[in-house]
């Protein structure tokens, strides 16, 4: 036992690095909730009469990511310091309203949600999480539930709910979290930033566009948007809008991310 | 040595060998701007492992493509031919072309190498590649090349070639398919002209 004992010690000691960010990861664990399977029609969907997407279940994290959480992740990988981060994975207002590299100050509060971050990124810091960027699908899917519905979308209520969110002007500053919980035990999807999805890009797509078939119109073109589905949930397409317009080492003021992972 | 001593040695190892191997080391020496701060694990048409990074040394053209594509990947591979005839016979020798395919599922050796056949590719300068999903995802959002895949199975996406240079930076760029762009070309010329440290 005592023999066993000594390369341990040493194995701990020479990767110690990794076994303190995985320590930190467990101390600090953020709750995930399960989201079950179904069928869902995107607001992407192109037909009107698309038939529901089967989605697998998987789990969303609750809140999107902090400044503490993304601080915490900075020491723990000191190569996504924004005086250390190559500009190819970002762009120059990448964490710019921290104080300090590794120091939040009063722009940043730790219970408000990171934002300033890259798709490169949050990606990251996701993998730093045992997970991943959510698709934009599993996204809409969770953030579609109300408190006590599974898909709020046709509620003429819940949409004006969110359409004041957007109507707020930005100049109010960013919230923290804690909002209320949704069905599946989700907060914050609406009410505080945009959120990085895994397939960001791209997610405007007219049907005919396959291949761009037609090689006079090669690029993605905002006449597809006109081809979405449900044209009177603005909230979404706003979404969908801002998302499609950015490059993955892009940030702003108002774009944070969350986390998912698969489930067993 | 006992069995908990020898798991406790083959864990070390294998945690310093993936320390070792992370791409921020070797990426160190790299300008902040190259696409080569990213490595990510590739197999070829002939189920030969290589890595994204691993072009650096040597200008490169990359673009993305999928197999079962009905229209803009032949075109995109007409496209890159049709460039690379406007070159000398001594600068095409020294242009290396990377496609990486969307299709993470279908895609394997086996379907490159019949593309690579059936299109007569002069391999291995020209590489045809898989890549993990996530990673497919990384590759085309450092080339900047939007993609989405439908239900169909297919894969709605932009045409274009991207032009790196020895150190993975993104020289040029062009999204236009069945024409010759003529600024994309002189670039090439250009890159291929400078010294490497192949030469």
């Amino acid at each position: 036992m005592r023999a066993a004992m000594l390369p341990l010690t040493l194995a701990r000691w020479l990767c110690g690095i990794t076994a303190t960010i995985a320590m930190a990861g467990a101390i600090a664990a953020p709750a995930y909730q399960a989201i079950p399977a179904t069928g869902f029609v995107s607001v992407l969907a192109t037909e009107k009469d698309a038939a529901p997407v089967s989605l697998a279940a998987f789990a969303m994290r609750e809140e999107p990511v902090t400044n503490a959480e993304f601080l915490a992740f900075v020491a723990a990988h000191p190569q996504w310091r924004r005086d250390a981060v190559p500009t190819v994975f970002t762009d120059a207002r990448y964490l710019a309203h921290w104080s300090a590299p590794e120091q939040l100050g009063a722009a940043a509060l730790p219970d408000q949600p990171v934002t300033q971050v890259s798709w490169f990124a949050a990606r990251a810091y996701c993998e730093s999480e045992q997970a991943r960027l959510p698709t934009w699908l599993e996204w809409e899917r969770t953030a579609a539930a109300s408190a006590d519905t599974d898909d709020a979308r046709g509620d003429p209520a819940w949409r004006r709910k969110l359409l004041d969110w957007y109507a707020q002007p930005s100049s109010r500053g960013l919230g923290s979290i804690g909002g209320e919980a949704n069905l599946y035990g989700v907060r914050d999807l609406h009410a505080l930033v945009w959120e990085w999805v895994d397939d960001y890009s791209a997610l405007i797509v007219a049907p005919d566009s396959r291949d761009q078939g037609d090689p006079d119109r090669m690029k993605f073109c905002g006449e597809a948007a006109l081809s979405l589905r449900d044209r009177d949930n603005y909230a979404l397409l706003m979404r969908v809008a801002m998302l499609s317009s950015l490059k993955a080492a892009n940030t702003t003021v108002n774009l944070g991310f969350r986390c998912a992972r698969d489930l067993p | 040595m006992s069995l908990r001593t020898l798991v406790a040695l083959v864990a070390l190892a294998l945690t310093c060998v993936l320390l070792a191997l992370s791409p921020s080391v070797a990426a160190r020496d790299l300008p902040a701007d190259s696409l080569y701060r990213f490595d990510a694990a590739l197999t070829d048409q002939d189920g030969t492992a290589l890595r994204f990074a691993g072009g650096q040394g040597e200008p490169r053209l990359v673009s993305m493509f999928y197999a079962n594509c009905p229209f803009m990947c032949p075109l995109l591979i007409d496209t890159i031919r049709r460039s690379e005839r406007e070159l000398t016979a001594a600068e095409r020798t020294r242009l290396k072309i990377l496609l990486v395919s969307f299709d993470a599922r279908n895609d394997t050796p086996a379907a490159l190498r019949a593309l690579a056949d059936q299109r007569q590719l002069d391999t291995p300068r020209w590489t045809l590649a898989r890549a993990e999903a996530a990673d497919v995802r990384s590759i085309a959002a450092l080339l900047d090349i939007p993609f989405r895949e439908l239900q169909d199975g297919h894969f709605s996406h932009a045409g274009v070639m991207v032009l790196l240079d020895g150190a993975g930076r993104a020289v040029a760029r062009s999204d236009r398919m069945g024409k010759l762009d003529a600024d994309f070309i002189a670039a090439l010329r250009q890159v291929l002209g400078a010294p490497t440290g192949t030469q």
